[in-house]
């Protein structure tokens, strides 16, 4: 039993909570503001080794493990919320799916540029009618000669607006329901057509797009793993997803709380500053101990994961909880600002629109009982 | 990092996990409705040696670790919560502040007897002075190569068990501030001057006694005054930052016990044509239960991880104690509703499980003292 982070796990939390300070705080109003992808960001953290964080070096990753992803999530969205997601997504949404699944000739000719940030990566699963419901996703793919042909519609495809590849869920055998469902690779360029862009509550940076194919033609060599094993392919990437969401919720909660502290350390009112009444202090309190259990969680996770153990039950748990703290401590970050936290300027109304995402993607907390619920069920 | 318990830390938790399960959990319905401990259940503690749980082996305790430590009082409140704050107290508040303050006579004097399984008690608490504690009022006048206690003391756990007491008095009414004029003494049980008064009836924890103790021209040798004259408040003060950890971990036992009663009564419980644990409404709870369990255990074992490590865990282990009761409460809260009706009859556990928590937010410091103690390191942070 050790609470200490490795040498290497230390390394990484400070570079991403440097590259937060330095280059994703200055600018993270204005990306909300104007609802423009920081992709000059994005590039900086493929530099660094960020969007390929668990792959392995031999296909143009970092090899590092869950905690220093979960501790570099936690930095970089405590930084902006809109960078981290992107970041999410290309990491646990897309590579690691391929990392698990692909196979070799796959890992180095797909794999490899998303890890190096060479190529962007988004997730299309939702549609119109299927959300929760994901099994019962209706975009086909039909296989002709060489080539499955694609049709259909997805929806809040998060980095759908820059992606260079789509990871798309299609049935390719409906009578199997959800056991028909497929994964492929789409590139950009094969007639991927971008339709409405989502306007969000918040993380307003990561354009979050309606994705058509019509006809769209995937090479044989497009399909990842098994037909019929996407859904679980679905599955499995989301039970890692959300060890990063959570560590997403965790880094906007601690940026809504550092907030909340340092203005109660120096708004005065009534002739003291306000962190001297107790109402304030006992929220304080509050947050920071959510905080804490929240990353608890997320790190117990993230050392399941990468130790092979059960994850699956500890994952949602920590997304369950870090999303739910997330809401309740950035509401609580605006009441400590006053009426200021109302405000823009203040940024705590921007953690406070950021946070409530991570109750509904990669699983809505409904959903995230029903995975606990499924194994307690079991024991 | 890694989470988990060793693997000779799960073996003892195993070990006391089968102890408890076996011969302290069938008895703990008769021990809550006689408010009583029975000896053969204490001497069976002492066998397992869990008295010197905490204390060295060279003064024959088994001087394990707090994560440890943890574990064992978590899976002894389990089975019974009065049973565990028993050892818990004489543990952290009692044996603990005598290895850590105590001079070599002390330590080679007290903690073989506390080991072997006498057992420590703790008086800081006073009618007039509780969350304030520094404002204390017993008094202990100098005279000569001793003191002369007077006063009187509440709240004290174990009180009628406990051979040996930990008893803060103000030793100098003029210090400035008030705090440093108290002082810690350990005062015999046999000793004339020393006599317990009522036995408090209480709505949980009713298999540890609760008692009031009477001070009356007390007399202490200054050789059982722990630590310096003026160093009582600060001695208290830490034991409670230790004391913390074996709350959050009875919290913590007491909910598992809960969640586990609840999961059960789920699975049998059938209504409108099938169990309780297929509706989503219960499953939600105990979705919510079983994940509240787990982020408590987590910070409870990063504090015990902490003071193992001899690094400042103030901050987690006050962190510990609020989120572990407070979820303990709502816990056992929701055990009992998932039972319904029944829930409500002392025939099922559930009932004590939910008044026993209900201690663990006041107690070793209520819920508000560890808010001002976490804000303040947090206000102090930069």
């Amino acid at each position: 039993m050790d609470f200490e982070l490795t040498e290497e796990q230390r390394m990484i939390q400070e570079t991403a909570r440097d590259f937060a300070d330095r280059e994703l705080m200055p600018i993270a109003e204005q990306v909300d503001e104007t609802r423009e992808a920081p992709l000059e960001k994005v590039k900086q953290l493929a530099e660094l080794g960020f969007l390929g964080m668990l792959v392995p070096e031999e296909y143009g990753g970092t090899g590092l493990d869950d905690v220093c992803y979960v501790l570099a999530m936690e930095e970089i969205a405590r930084g902006c919320a809109s960078t981290c997601v992107i970041m999410d997504v290309n990491n646990s949404l897309v590579c690691e799916p391929l990392r698990m699944f692909a196979n070799e000739e796959q890992k180095q000719r797909i794999l490899a540029p998303l890890a190096r940030g060479e190529r962007l990566g988004a997730y299309c699963l939702t549609e119109p009618d299927a959300g929760s419901d994901a099994g019962s996703i209706k975009t086909r793919a039909v296989l002709d000669g060489d080539d499955y042909v694609l049709n259909g519609t997805k929806i809040f495809v998060t980095n759908g607006g820059f992606a260079n590849d789509f990871l798309v869920f299609a049935n390719s055998d409906p009578e199997k329901g959800s056991r028909g469902i497929s994964a492929f690779i789409v590139p950009e360029d094969s007639g991927v057509k971008r339709g409405t862009r989502e306007k969000t509550l918040g993380i307003r940076g990561s354009t979050t797009y309606e994705i058509i194919f019509e006809d769209v033609r995937v090479p044989r060599e497009n399909l990842i793993g098994e037909p019929g094993k996407g859904f679980k392919i679905a599955m499995e990437a989301l039970d890692s997803g959300r060890i990063g969401i959570a560590a997403q919720a965790i880094g906007i909660a601690r940026a809504a709380f550092l907030r909340a502290v340092e203005h109660a350390k120096t708004r005065q009112q009534f002739g003291r500053p306000i962190g001297s009444f107790q109402a304030i202090q006992w929220k304080l309190a509050d947050m920071a101990t959510k905080i804490e259990a929240a990353h608890m969680l997320t790190m117990r996770a993230a050392v399941l994961r990468q130790t092979g153990g059960d994850y699956v039950t500890a994952s949602a748990m920590a997304k369950l909880y870090a999303s739910r703290i997330a809401v309740e401590v950035a509401d609580e970050a605006i009441q400590v600002h006053g009426g200021y936290g109302y405000t823009q300027e203040y940024h705590v109304e921007r953690h406070f629109r950021d946070a409530k995402i991570t109750e509904l993607y990669e699983g809505t907390s409904e959903v995230q009982r029903l995975i606990i619920a499924r194994r307690l069920m079991r024991d | 990092m890694e989470f988990a318990l060793t693997e000779e830390q799960e073996m003892i938790a195993q070990g006391i996990r089968e102890f408890a399960q076996g011969e302290i959990a069938p008895r703990a319905q008769e021990m809550d409705a006689a408010a009583e401990i029975p000896g053969e259940v204490l001497d069976q503690m002492r066998e397992l040696g869990l008295f010197g749980a905490q204390i060295p082996e060279a003064y024959g305790g088994l001087g394990l670790d707090t994560v440890t430590y943890a574990a064992i009082i978590e899976e002894l409140s389990r089975a019974c919560a009065g049973v565990a704050i028993l050892l818990s107290v004489h543990a952290s508040v009692a044996a603990y502040p005598l290895m850590i303050h105590g001079s070599e006579e002390q330590r080679a004097s007290f903690l073989p007897r506390l080991a072997a399984g006498e057992i420590g008690a703790f008086c800081l608490s006073e009618p007039g002075s509780g969350s304030d504690a520094a404002s204390l009022k017993t008094s202990a006048r100098r005279e000569g190569d001793s003191y002369v206690l007077n006063g009187q003391k509440v709240f004290v756990s174990s009180g009628s068990l406990a051979s040996l007491y930990l008893v803060l008095a103000r030793s100098d009414p003029d210090a400035d501030p008030p705090h440093r004029g108290i002082s810690a003494f350990l005062v015999e049980r046999s000793t004339p001057g020393l006599s317990l008064g009522r036995k408090e009836d209480k709505m949980g924890l009713r298999a540890d006694d609760t008692m009031e103790l009477f001070l009356e021209d007390c007399r202490v040798p200054e050789a059982q005054r722990l630590g310096e004259e003026g160093a009582g408040f600060k001695i208290a003060m830490q034991s409670l930052d230790n004391g913390r950890i074996g709350v959050g971990a009875q919290a913590v036992g007491i909910a598992q016990a809960a969640f586990e009663e609840g999961r059960r009564y789920a699975r049998e419980r059938e209504q409108f044509g099938r169990p309780l644990i297929h509706f989503q409404a219960i499953q939600n709870k105990l979705a919510d239960m079983a994940t509240q369990i787990e982020a408590a255990r987590m910070l409870v074992r990063q504090a015990a991880f902490l003071k193992d490590r001899q690094r400042p865990f103030t901050k987690e282990a006050a962190m510990a104690k609020l989120f572990a009761s407070e979820m303990a409460t709502r816990v056992t809260h929701q055990a009992l509703q998932i039972h319904g009706g029944y829930g409500y009859m002392k025939e099922y556990a559930v009932e004590r499980y939910y008044r026993d928590a209900r201690v663990t937010e006041i107690y070793e410091g209520t819920s508000e003292m560890q808010r001002l103690v976490i804000a303040r390191q947090l206000l102090r942070d930069d």
